[in-house]
Order: structure tokens, then sequence, then C-alpha cells
């Protein structure tokens, strides 16, 4: 029964997304209802399939699409981290596709089926590029989910056209280098199957062509998780992509094509040959340049989405320094950080999506008074803050704890400076944050959405904000089990030997 | 001579598929224009898919058609990089209707397709 679980995770979702403008002509609440609960269907296979995964003691499962046997056909390969990553992508996914029902209840039908058709293809292109075995497969979901991440980026509003047209422009550089790179993988080794590729590439690793193929991988990828001087398009997409999807394309995004990186740096090639080993250090450079400038530039902004957009810029550096030291706990470093960081970003989005929601307002400096206002919300950023600074037991501490851990072991102080210094000034922009919100004189603020009651929002954005909020915290406790019970078991051969 | 003969026979088109590629992002970064912008950018798209088509290329190599004449594979070209590059086709559709669209609701709001019009009239 529980074998074509796996193909559950993209399958759901794209039926309903399908489906959804057909039902939502009928009765326009019907549309956005089917796409949520597949979305919660997708979440429950993909727990499903991890409890398989970990109750084989980390084997993967193998799915076969259509019963073709994996060189020639197409395989979804769920190890302990894309299982992992499966379950934390839908069950953003899910929190978000609740919290974003206020935001569009009062439009037609037409809006709200566009809207929900577009969150559930995005949320199958990132199961699937998380899922999949297959290199041009990943490339079909990495289209889906940037087309769908254009359109609810577009649906922000007026100033949103621009940023997502050169998003648009920017993103499609980014999947052509892709396209490159796996033609010139395909064309020495003759396969597009991700584990044949790896035993096959073994003979090229010294070859031109492999090293080419590599930068490609970089610089596609970097694009589109915003590394740092690739990240021209992200703060302005973020800032003004829609409120209610922010959320999610903030928190997963990003971290998606962040996973294929790692997948194909560390599971396929592995980082113990000279270009990869080369490949990691410009990484570090850029990742150190991300932090720093990320941070800096996060400082200066007045716009709440645009300093998060910004301290992204420094978060997506995190993970690549954390790859960039090569070794097991900067690895470990990295994926917690995806994790965590998703959670993080997405509680600090939802809590400004609400404060835009009911108030209109997203100047940081407006925000005084909104304890009182919004209480849970500001605590869920009183946490997200926290976390984002690394203070323990939030989550975000553990993540540091190990990118330390990581640059000590390789005897990398750089990196340990780096960490310290980034540190200092998340703690600057978030306290700031946190002294408007908790100390500052009430700010006076025309409601847009009136509301009363002590929630502050509607029951449905309450629910989600409250869920990441005490998610970072609950993270920051199991995160041992998380390292020790799955992330551990499915570490790269490489680390093992 | 012999040399250039030898480039050409061997590296040629890779060469001719690279400067159309970067001749694509070049127009994407220099040009004025956000309509010229996505034309350049579908150049680089196609320039993406020459070279699959080049690569698959074979001397001598038939249709890949089982018609009974031969089942040699050596005989045929490979068809593999033809089907990516119809997925990669109707991406680049897609991509380039989204863009469409888009271009029109920015030319509805801003009046005009220029970069320097547009920045203009969105800082205010």
């Amino acid at each position: 029964m529980t074998q074509h679980t796996p193909v559950l995770i993209v399958l759901l979702p794209v039926s309903a997304a399908l489906l959804c403008m057909l039902f939502s002509r009928i009765q326009k609440n019907l549309g956005s209802w089917i796409v949520i609960a597949s979305i919660f269907g997708a979440f429950l296979s993909a727990v499903n399939v991890l409890q398989q995964v970990l109750a084989q003691g980390g084997q993967a499962v193998h799915y076969w699409m259509g019963n073709w046997q994996p060189p020639l056909g197409i395989e979804f390969v769920i190890d302990p981290l894309s299982g992992m990553l499966a379950v934390l992508a839908t069950f953003i996914s899910l929190l978000v596709s609740i919290y974003s029902r206020p935001f569009i209840k009062d439009e037609d039908w037409l809006h709200i089926g566009g809207y929900y058709t577009l969150f559930g293809l995005m949320t199958v292109g990132m199961c699937g590029m998380i899922i999949t075995g297959d290199v041009f497969n990943l490339y079909v979901f990495l289209e889906v989910m940037s087309l769908s991440g254009y359109g609810l980026i577009a649906l922000g509003g007026k100033k949103s056209m621009l940023a997502a047209f050169r998003y648009l422009l920017i993103g499609t550089i980014g999947a052509s280098l892709y396209l490159l790179g796996i033609g010139y993988m395909y064309s020495m080794t003759g396969t597009l199957n991700m584990a044949d590729m790896a035993v096959r590439a073994a003979a090229h690793l010294h070859s031109p062509l492999f090293a080419l193929a590599v930068g490609c991988f970089i610089i596609g990828f970097g694009i589109k998780m915003a590394l740092f001087p690739l990240h021209g398009w992200q703060p302005d997409a973020y800032t003004y992509a829609h409120p209610g999807a922010a959320g999610f394309i903030a928190g997963i995004m990003s971290k998606v094509p962040a996973y294929a990186m790692i997948r194909f740096l560390f599971y396929m090639f592995g980082v113990d040959n000279p270009v990869v080993s080369s490949a990691l250090d410009v990484l570090g450079v850029l990742g150190v340049a991300g932090i720093l400038i990320g941070s800096i530039m996060a400082l200066a902004q007045f716009d709440f989405r645009r300093m998060l957009a910004y301290s992204s810029v420094a978060q997506i550096g995190y993970i690549a320094i954390g790859l960039a030291m090569g070794n097991m706990y900067g690895f470990i470093g990295a994926v917690l950080h995806i994790v965590n960081h998703a959670f993080m970003k997405c509680a600090l989005f939802l809590v400004i999506g609400g404060i835009q929601y009911r108030f209109g307002e997203v100047n940081l400096y407006r925000l005084g008074g909104m304890n009182k206002k919004m209480a849970i919300s500001s605590i869920t950023v009183t946490f997200a803050a926290l976390s984002m600074i690394g203070i323990p037991p939030t989550a975000g501490f553990f993540s540091k704890w190990y990118l330390l851990l990581g640059a000590y072991t390789g005897a990398q102080y750089f990196y340990i400076a780096v960490l310290v210094i980034s540190s200092l000034l998340n703690a600057i922009y978030f306290f700031r944050i946190l002294e408007q919100m908790f100390i500052q004189r009430e700010a006076s603020l025309t409601e847009v959405h009136k509301h009363k009651g002590k929630l502050g929002l509607p029951v449905e954005m309450v629910i989600p904000i409250l869920i990441t909020g005490v998610g970072i915290v609950v993270l920051g406790f199991y995160s041992v089990d998380i390292v020790t019970g799955i992330i551990k078991l499915g570490l790269p051969e490489v680390f093992l030997r | 001579m012999e040399v250039l003969n030898e480039f050409l026979r061997t590296k040629g088109i890779y060469s001719l598929v690279m400067i159309l590629f970067f001749l694509g992002v070049y127009g994407m970064v220099l040009s004025k224009n956000y309509m010229k912008k996505l034309m350049a950018m579908n150049v680089m798209q196609v320039a993406v898919i020459y070279f699959y088509l080049c690569f698959a290329q074979k001397e001598g190599g038939m249709v890949p058609i089982l018609d009974g004449i031969t089942n040699n594979p050596d005989a045929y070209i490979n068809p593999l990089p033809h089907g990516l590059m119809l997925t990669a086709i109707v991406v680049s559709l897609g991509t380039t209707g989204v863009a469409l669209a888009l271009l029109m609701r920015i030319k509805e709001i801003y009046g005009s397709v220029e970069e320097v019009e547009v920045l203009r009239r969105a800082s205010k």
C-alpha cells in the first residue's frame, strides 16, 4: 500500500493545482480548499516516506516512474536528507496556504483559483526538485517552481511586475546555465540518472569539461539561491511578492536550489576531487562576502521586508560557507541551517504579512506598540529574531554551533570571525525591531482590515504564525535528534570514509 | 591552415554556439529596452538548444525509427537530446509567455517598456 507514497508527494498537488480553476469556477472557495487538502496529503506522504527511510536505517527509497528501471526511466529517490526537506517544504507550504486565505478571500473566483493554482504548482516544483533522481527531471521541476514563483511575485501589486520581470530574466540565465551543465555531463557520461552519472563521472573528473560543468552548476544554482554577487533580483522580488505567499517564497524557494547544489557537489561528484574543492573555495569566498554585505545592507533598510530580504542574502552565505568547509560538521551545519532558516524567515515574513494585512504598514520604524495590538505575532518575532542572532535554546544557535565546529575542525578560523561579526550585525538590526515593537510609544496606524478581539488577526493567520514561532524553539530542542537521527544517516559517502 | 581546419572540424560549431549564448547574455545585460532583453533571452535559450542538437549529431546517422533495416544503434543518431530539447522548447515557450504577460502589465502601468523611463516612473 505504501509503495506508491513517494509519487503522491508530487502527484497530489499537481492534479489539484490543475483542477483548481475548474472547481473555483463552480464555487469560488472550493478550488482553494482542494489545493490545501492536496498539500496536506503531500505532507502526510512525505512524512510516511521519511518514516520508511528511517525504519530502514537510512536506506534510500526508490520509486520508478511507470516501473521503468533507473538508467532508462525516471526515478524518485528519497534518502534521509531529501525526505527531511520534502517534509519541511510541504509543511511550510501547508502553513502558508492556510495563512494566505484571508488575503484573497474577497477577490473573485479567477483570482482565488489563479493564486492557488500557482501556489500548488510551486509546491510541486519544490518537492519534485527535492525528491527526483534524474538531472533533467530536476531542470523541469526547477522551471515549474520558477514559473509559478514569477506568477506569485507578480500578484503582489503594481511594483511587483517589474520585480517579477527582472527575476524572470535573471532566473532564466540560471536555468539555461544549469541546462548547459547537464549537457556537458550528459555528453561525457551518456546518462541522466544521478546515481548512474555519479558512477560514470568518476572516469572524467580531470577533464576540462567537468570543470566547466561544475562552474555552470555553481553559477546556475547560485543565481537561483541568491548567492551574493548573483542576488540582484532577490530584494525586489521578496519585497514586492504577494504578502500571502512571501513567507513560502522567502522560506523555501532559495533553499531548494541550495539543496540541489548539495546533491551535485557532495553526493554525485564528492568533495575530494580538485575541481569540486576549488569550486567550494569560490563558494566560501562568495559566502563570506554575502554574509558581510547582506548584513550591512540589512542595517540600512527601513522597509521590514527589504531588510529581511538582505538578511536572507546573509543567511544563504551561512549555508555557502558551511558547504565550503567541506567537512562533516560544516555540512551538518549547512543542512541544519536550511531547515532552521526556512522556519525563521517564514515566521518573520508571515508576521510582516499580517501587519501589512491589518495596518498596511511595512516601515519598521512605525511598529511601535505592536506587542499590545498583536501579541502572538510579537512573540513570534522575538523567537525568530533570537534565533537569527543565534541565542540558545532557539534553533539558530545550533546551526551556527555546527558551523563554528566545522570551521574549527577544518582550521578555517577566518570563518569563525565572520560568523561572530555577522551575529553581532544580526543582533543590531533585530534588536532595533524588538525595541520598536515592545518599548517605543504606540504608533498611530490606521486599520485597513478592522479586527477586534485578542488575537489581532484572523484565526487562519494566527495559527500558522504561532506554529512557526513555536517551531523555532521546538527545532532548537530537537536539533540533536534531527542531526543524529536524520542528517547523520544520510551523510555523503565522502565523509564516511 | 591545418590547425584552423582541425579546430573548425572539431570545435567550430561549439564555438559558434558559445558565441550565440553569450551574445544573448550580453543583450540581456546591456540593451535598454525590456522587449529587446526578452528577445536576447530567447536567443540564449536557442543557443542551449543548438548545443544539445550539435552533440547529438553523428556523421552518416539515420533517423532513429525502428524500420527493420538494422537494429545496430551505431547506425542511428541519439534521439534522447532531441527529446530533451522538445521539453526545453516548451519550457522556453512558457517562460516567454509569462514574460510577455508581465511586459504587457508593465506597459499598462508605466506606459513604456524603455528601462530608463520605467525606472524613472517607478521611483516616483
